[in-house]
């Protein structure tokens, strides 16, 4: 029964959830890691934030392997601000994966959420980049 | 059982259609490409392919298990903060991307949460995580994650707060009733 209800919920996403396979396939495969250091210099300002947010915001990359990323950009001289945008918007932000949200939410909903937390994972950025100065 | 209301098998599919068609002109149109977005994709693939199942059942235990009384009583409108609180837990203990929430919270509201908590849900579940709070501190360093958990904490309960009153009563009704009838 359990079992019979969990194979019936995944088919019903699977044609979305195919989608979206599709598209972390083609945006990951263009924005490389060099690509995406290029966007977060230190010297990249409110621009930097942004582009930052926008990376975050399309691409989907499982926090074991953006942190460790996020942490050798820091490193080569990414600002703390820049990352703290990427790895928010990362997080909370889902371009590829909004057509399952629209299947779930409706697409009024789920763009909403996506461009709250957007807006939302730029302010939380100038807050991080703010402590880590202090 | 219910009969589903969902459109037939071949449009359904026909968005995953076009966007396999699209794949194949890209690989073909840029070579240089094709590598990276293979095994990009085979990678997601896997990923998915083991956090999605153990999600769904799970979900069609939680749908057998749980009482629509008993959620609406610690997740629906009149809970209080129970609610949100229940909500909050429930997501940072989660563990996978965010793709995997949406299935979660439509359970979970099908059997009664309100939007307001679901909003919370998510948010937790997209950024609050703990196993991930332990990473983040270890590669970015606590000043950097705890900073960033703590507006997080905020902007959760802001930007669920937004959505409820955004979206208004009528439109959080047609959201339920969208996801009942998703099956």
């Amino acid at each position: 029964m359990a079992l019979n209800k969990a194979v019936k919920a995944f088919e019903s996403i699977l044609p979305q959830f195919l989608v979206v396979l599709i598209l972390v396939a083609i945006t990951l495969s263009v924005l490389d890691t060099t690509t995406i250091s290029r966007c977060l210099g230190t010297k990249s300002g409110i621009f930097g934030v942004l582009a930052a947010s926008l990376v975050g915001a399309i691409t989907l990359i499982p926090g074991f392997i953006a942190f460790p990323a996020a942490a050798a950009l820091l490193r080569n001289g990414a600002g703390a601000t820049q990352i703290a945008a990427f790895v928010s918007s990362l997080m909370m932000v889902g371009v590829v994966t909004l057509p399952m949200e629209i299947k779930h939410f409706g697409k009024r909903a789920a763009l909403m959420r996506n461009i709250f937390a957007f807006g939302f994972s730029m302010l939380a950025a100038l807050f991080v980049g703010w402590v880590v100065r202090l | 059982m219910k009969e589903r209301q969902s459109k037939p098998g071949a449009k359904r599919y026909l968005g995953a259609i076009i966007a396999g068609a699209a794949f194949l002109i890209f690989i073909l149109a840029f070579p240089a490409y094709r590598e990276q977005s293979l095994s990009m994709m085979t990678y997601q693939a896997k990923t998915m392919l083991l956090v999605i199942p153990p999600i769904f059942v799970l979900l069609g235990l939680l749908d057998i298990w749980v009482p629509r009384e008993k959620m609406i009583k610690y997740m629906g409108k009149d809970s209080g903060l129970k609610g949100p609180v229940l909500a909050f837990l429930l997501g940072s203990f989660a563990a996978g991307p965010l793709y995997g929430a949406f299935p979660v919270a439509a359970v979970l509201m099908k059997k009664g949460a309100s939007l307001f908590n679901i909003m919370i849900f998510i948010g937790a579940w997209s950024t609050t995580k703990i196993p991930m709070l332990l990473f983040e501190m270890s590669a970015l360093g606590k000043r950097f994650a705890l900073s960033r958990l703590a507006i997080n904490i905020a902007g959760i309960a802001i930007i669920a707060w937004a959505m409820a009153s955004a979206l208004g009563k009528e439109e959080i009704e047609k959201i339920h009733k969208n996801i009942e009838s998703l099956e």
